[in-house]
């Protein structure tokens, strides 16, 4: 530990980052540049986010740590061992005791307090960025505000699919001013956006950072007549029986026996240990 | 020499220090009328100790500051030379700038950012005489329906918010208490 500055990152680096934290804050949605440093895991594990959440945390801070919504997969493990060592921290699982939660593609199932703080991996933030590959035409169509490219993306899902088929990564209009890409969330989590928490995301690798303050308007696009809409498996979970989680399928056996289980860990957890009992429970059990 | 010389005053302990200062600095620009208390400088006068963590928290070679009018003493140029390495710079180009409302204005000398880069605009450190949950009524991102705030002059701050996505940000100091205003915030005054 003392081998470290607090939060592994030095004074001069945090500075940069809390400055563009700042500035995102004040902007809403928009994608402000920061000199994204090295950090001692590749690219793609959330070099972004390890460095909003080191520039963020204080020594009293609960830290969480969300990969897929689970605590337990190899993402959330490392980065919450990193900061157990580099900035001494509590840790926790659950979701109610952490004042700051670094996700990767997840929106907690528990609403999020206005003393928390949320902090996303952001692979790639740029929402134009599969429509237009020049960074210098896409900067110039958010100052511009000119999203008629994305519409026709979504158009396209509807012509070709008859409905809106995109189901991660689903845009959005921030404070009615920048489309912004709230880092690949299934779009279930989309109406979690107008939260009471602070949302900082970060994208190491594109050297991005951007925030949504509590209380913001996030609207998802869509049409009058193809309405946004918040999408999960037709399924109660198979573990605790919630049917308001979003869920992962996973695969049982060579014969096509599946389960549907919480996404959410901790939510999973919380919800059998008050009693609630699944369908694979309850045939175990009968 | 004085009891405060330009090496003293600065953080103890500037990782946890600043970690401390930043998150309520963050708390106060992502919820517009919040006050928090913002300590751990000790920056020699007229500079507040609110104004002081601030500028040892969020400034160091990379971002000019301006020191508007009273603010601009030998002692408070070599205070903030020694801690953060910042450099000294007019109006016109500051990242930052640190004084009273009137010694701040007007407005529009201040860089507000281009229509590509919003975020290249001034953050303004005003110092007041007070600092309280009263006055303007604001609304926009950060507020649940609505607060208030003391602003100094709420028609200039209007214009500013009339500007956004460009415009500058504002924090308000006073003593070791802080308040912030981003240019997202609506301002009204009540009739």
């Amino acid at each position: 530990m003392n081998e470290y500055n607090f939060a592994y990152l030095d004074e001069q680096t945090k500075r940069m980052i809390r400055r563009a934290i700042l500035k995102g804050l004040a902007v809403p949605g928009y994608q402000v540049p920061f000199a994204s440093r090295e950090m001692p895991m590749p690219y793609g594990w959330g070099t972004g986010g390890v460095q909003v959440s080191a520039a963020t945390l204080t020594p009293e801070d609960t830290f969480k740590v969300i990969d897929q919504g689970a605590d337990d997969t190899t993402n959330a493990v490392s980065i919450r061992k990193f900061f157990e060592n580099t900035a001494g921290v509590e840790t926790t699982e659950e979701t109610e005791k952490a004042t700051v939660i670094q996700t990767r593609h997840r929106i907690p199932e528990a609403k999020l307090r206005e003393d928390q703080i949320i902090v996303y991996q952001v692979p790639i933030p740029e929402p134009l960025r599969f429509l237009e590959p020049r960074e210098t035409e896409t900067r110039k169509m958010h100052s511009l505000e000119e999203y008629g490219l994305m519409h026709v993306k979504l158009y396209e899902d509807i012509s070709q699919h008859g409905a809106i088929s995109t189901a991660y990564a689903y845009p959005v209009k921030v404070l009615d001013r920048y489309v912004m890409d709230p880092s690949p969330i299934p779009k279930f989590d989309n109406p979690k956006l107008e939260m009471d928490a602070i949302q900082l995301f970060g994208a190491g690798r594109e050297q991005r950072i951007y925030a949504v303050p509590p209380h913001t308007k996030v609207v998802s696009l869509d049409f009058e007549d193809y309405p946004f809409e918040a999408t999960k498996a037709d399924h109660p979970c198979d573990l605790c029986g919630a049917e308001d989680s979003y869920l992962d399928e996973v695969i049982m056996d060579d014969a096509g026996n599946r389960m549907f289980v919480c996404s959410d860990t901790d939510y999973c957890r919380s919800r059998r240990e008050a009693g609630h009992v699944g369908r694979l429970v309850e045939e175990n059990t009968a | 020499m004085t009891a405060q010389t330009q090496f003293s005053g600065g953080f103890q302990n500037a990782p946890v220090q600043a970690a401390h200062a930043f998150r309520a600095a963050m708390t106060v620009m992502a919820r517009p009328g919040e006050i928090r208390d913002l300590k751990g400088a000790q920056p020699p006068k007229p500079l507040s100790i609110a104004a002081g963590t601030l500028l040892l928290t969020l400034c160091d070679p990379e971002t000019k500051v301006h020191l508007a009018g009273a603010f601009n003493t030998d002692a408070l140029r070599e205070w903030l030379t020694f801690h953060t390495g910042a450099p000294i710079s007019q109006a016109a180009g500051a990242d930052f700038a640190v004084g009273s409302w009137a010694e701040l204005s007007p407005l529009s000398t201040y860089r507000i950012g281009t229509a590509e880069y919003p975020d290249r605009s001034t953050t303004l450190i005003v110092e007041c005489d007070a600092l309280q949950q009263a006055g303007a009524i604001l609304s926009g991102p950060g507020i649940k329906d609505t607060a208030r705030l003391s602003l100094p002059d709420a028609p200039a701050l209007q214009a500013n918010a009339a500007l956004y996505p460009l415009g500058c940000d504002f924090f308000f100091t006073c003593s070791d208490r802080v308040a912030a205003l981003p240019r997202s915030t609506q301002i009204n005054v009540e009739a």
